[in-house]
C-alpha cells in the first residue's frame, strides 16, 4: 500500500503529473472573482468563503479523472487489480494520494488567497479549518465519480454532472462554517457534520468505488 | 402458487403485461380525467389564494411521484444487484426519465402558482432546493445509462449510482434544511388528518393522485417492454449476421 501510495505520489510531482494545475486553477478563478463582482473591498470579504470553497470544490473536481485514467489507459489498473491488494485498499490509497496532491496544497494556499478577497482576520481559523476537514470527503466521492466514468472515452463532462451533485452537502455544511466563523458565530454544530460526512464518506465509499471498478475491469 | 419473480422471466413479464397493460393505461386516463376536471371545475376557490389554489391537483402528485419514482429505481437497482434479474435494470432504466418529467413538471408548476403566491418564480427554500438537487441526480443518471454501450456494465454501474445517490440525495436533503429557512407550506397530505387540505380539495386531490400513480405504473411497464424487445431485436439481428 505505502508502495503504491508513494508511486502515486511520485507520478502526480513528476512533470506532466497535474501537481500545481489545481492550484493555479484555483487562484485564476479567485482572481477572476473580483472581475465579475466588482472590487468594492466589504462585498468581496462577505462572499470570500463561498468563493474559496466553491474554488477549492472546482479545483479538486478539475484533477479527478487522473486518479484512474492513466492507470486505465497502460494496463496497470489491470495489474494492481491482479495484485494481492484488496481492490478497496487501492481505492483508498488513491483517493489518498489525491488529497494529498490537491487537497493539502489548496488547504496550505487558502491563506494567501484570501487576502485577495479582503477576508478578515477572525474569517481564517474557521475557513481554513472547514477546508481542512471537507477537502477528504471531496477527495473520496471524487474518487467514486472517477471509477464510475474510467471506461468511458471523453467522459470529464458526465464526471463533472455525476459528481457534482455528490457534492452538495459537504460543500453546504463547509461553507456554513466558513460563513459562521466570518461573523463570530460559534461554528461548531456545522463542523461537527461536516465531519460527520467526511468520516462516513472515508468509512463507506470505498466499497462502492471498488465494486464499480471491478465492474469497469471486466 | 407463483412468486414475484416469475415476472423476472422476460417472456413471462411481457405476456402478463400485454394483460394489464390496457386496464392501467384506461384506469389511469379514467383517473387523471376524473380528478383534474373535478377539481378544475367543481370546487371552490381558496378565500385566500382563489383559483390558483387548483395547481395543487398537478404540483402535488407529481411531486409525490417524483420521489416515488426515485424510491422505485432505488428498490429496482437493489433486486438487480442482489437477484441480477434484468427487467429489473430495464425497469430502473425505464422509470428513470418518468421520474426526471415529474420534478420538472412539479418545479415548473410551483414556479408558475409562487410568482401570484409568493411573488417569486424561484427562491432558495429547503424543499425547491433539494428538488433541484433530485433533477441533477436524475440527469446524471440518466447520462451514464447512455453513455455506456454494454448493458450488463451500464445496470451495474447505474444500480450503484442510484445507491451511493440515494444517501447523498437523502443528506442533501436535511443539509439544504439546515442550510436556508422554508418558504414552502408544510405537507399537504399525510395520514394524521388534523394536517390535510380541507375536504373539498381532498378528494379531488387523492383521485388525481391515483390518475398520477396509474399513469407512472403504465408508463414504466410500456417502457420496459419496449426495451425488453430493443434488447431482443439487438440479439436477433446480432444473430442473423454471424450466421
Amino acid at each position: 500500500m505505502i508502495a503504491l501510495l508513494l508511486r502515486d505520489l511520485r507520478l502526480a510531482i513528476r512533470a506532466g503529473g497535474g501537481f500545481g494545475l489545481g492550484l493555479a486553477f484555483f487562484l485564476i478563478v479567485v482572481v477572476l472573482v473580483p472581475f465579475a463582482v466588482g472590487p468594492e473591498a466589504g462585498l468581496l470579504s462577505s462572499i470570500a468563503p463561498g468563493i474559496l470553497w466553491l474554488g477549492a470544490l472546482l479545483a479538486c473536481l478539475l484533477s479527478l479523472d487522473r486518479i484512474f485514467a492513466l492507470d486505465w489507459e497502460d494496463g496497470s489498473l489491470d495489474l494492481l487489480a491482479v495484485s494481492p491488494l484488496p481492490m478497496e485498499a487501492v481505492v483508498s490509497v488513491k483517493a489518498l494520494a489525491h488529497w494529498l496532491t490537491t487537497g493539502v496544497p489548496l488547504v496550505l494556499a487558502t491563506p494567501l488567497i484570501a487576502v485577495l478577497l479582503n477576508l478578515p482576520g477572525e474569517g481564517f481559523r474557521s475557513l481554513i479549518l472547514s477546508l481542512a476537514l471537507g477537502t477528504p470527503a471531496l477527495s473520496v466521492i471524487g474518487t467514486f465519480g472517477a471509477a464510475l466514468t474510467v471506461g468511458i472515452k471523453r467522459g470529464g463532462l458526465l464526471l463533472s454532472l455525476l459528481v457534482l451533485p455528490l457534492y452538495v452537502p459537504t460543500l453546504i455544511f463547509g461553507a456554513e462554517v466558513a460563513r459562521r466563523g466570518l461573523s463570530g458565530q460559534d461554528t461548531s454544530t456545522p463542523l461537527l457534520l461536516l465531519a460527520g460526512i467526511t468520516c462516513g464518506a472515508i468509512a463507506l465509499l470505498p466499497f462502492a468505488s471498488a465494486a464499480v471498478l471491478r465492474v469497469n475491469l471486466r | 402458487m407463483t412468486s414475484l419473480w416469475t415476472y423476472a422471466n422476460p417472456k413471462k413479464f411481457v405476456e402478463t403485461t400485454d394483460k394489464v397493460l390496457p386496464f392501467v393505461s384506461v384506469l389511469a386516463i379514467v383517473c387523471l380525467v376524473t380528478g383534474l376536471v373535478w377539481g378544475f371545475f367543481f370546487t371552490p376557490d381558496d378565500y385566500r389564494q382563489g383559483s390558483t389554489v387548483k395547481i395543487i391537483y398537478i404540483h402535488v402528485p407529481s411531486a409525490l411521484m417524483a420521489i416515488n419514482a426515485w424510491l422505485m429505481m432505488l428498490v429496482a437497482s437493489l433486486i438487480w444487484i442482489v437477484r441480477r434479474h434484468h427487467v429489473s435494470a430495464l425497469a430502473a432504466r425505464a422509470a428513470a426519465p418518468v421520474g426526471l418529467v415529474m420534478t420538472l413538471i412539479a418545479l415548473a408548476t410551483g414556479a408558475i402558482w409562487g410568482q401570484p403566491m409568493w411573488g417569486t418564480y424561484w427562491a432558495w427554500d429547503p424543499r425547491l432546493t433539494s428538488f433541484l438537487i433530485l433533477t441533477l441526480f436524475y440527469f446524471g443518471y440518466i447520462a451514464l445509462w447512455s453513455a455506456i454501450e454494454n448493458d450488463d456494465t451500464a445496470a451495474d454501474l447505474t444500480s450503484i449510482l442510484c445507491l451511493v445517490g440515494s444517501v447523498f440525495a437523502l443528506l442533501s436533503r436535511y443539509a439544504v434544511n439546515f442550510w436556508n429557512q422554508g418558504l414552502h407550506q408544510g405537507a399537504s397530505l399525510s395520514l394524521d388528518k388534523e394536517e390535510n387540505v380541507a375536504d373539498v380539495f381532498y378528494h379531488p386531490l387523492l383521485v388525481s393522485i391515483a390518475g398520477f400513480v396509474l399513469l407512472f405504473l403504465a408508463l414504466v411497464l410500456l417502457r420496459t417492454r419496449t426495451e425488453i424487445r430493443a434488447r431482443r431485436v439487438r440479439v436477433l439481428s446480432t444473430r442473423q449476421r454471424m450466421e
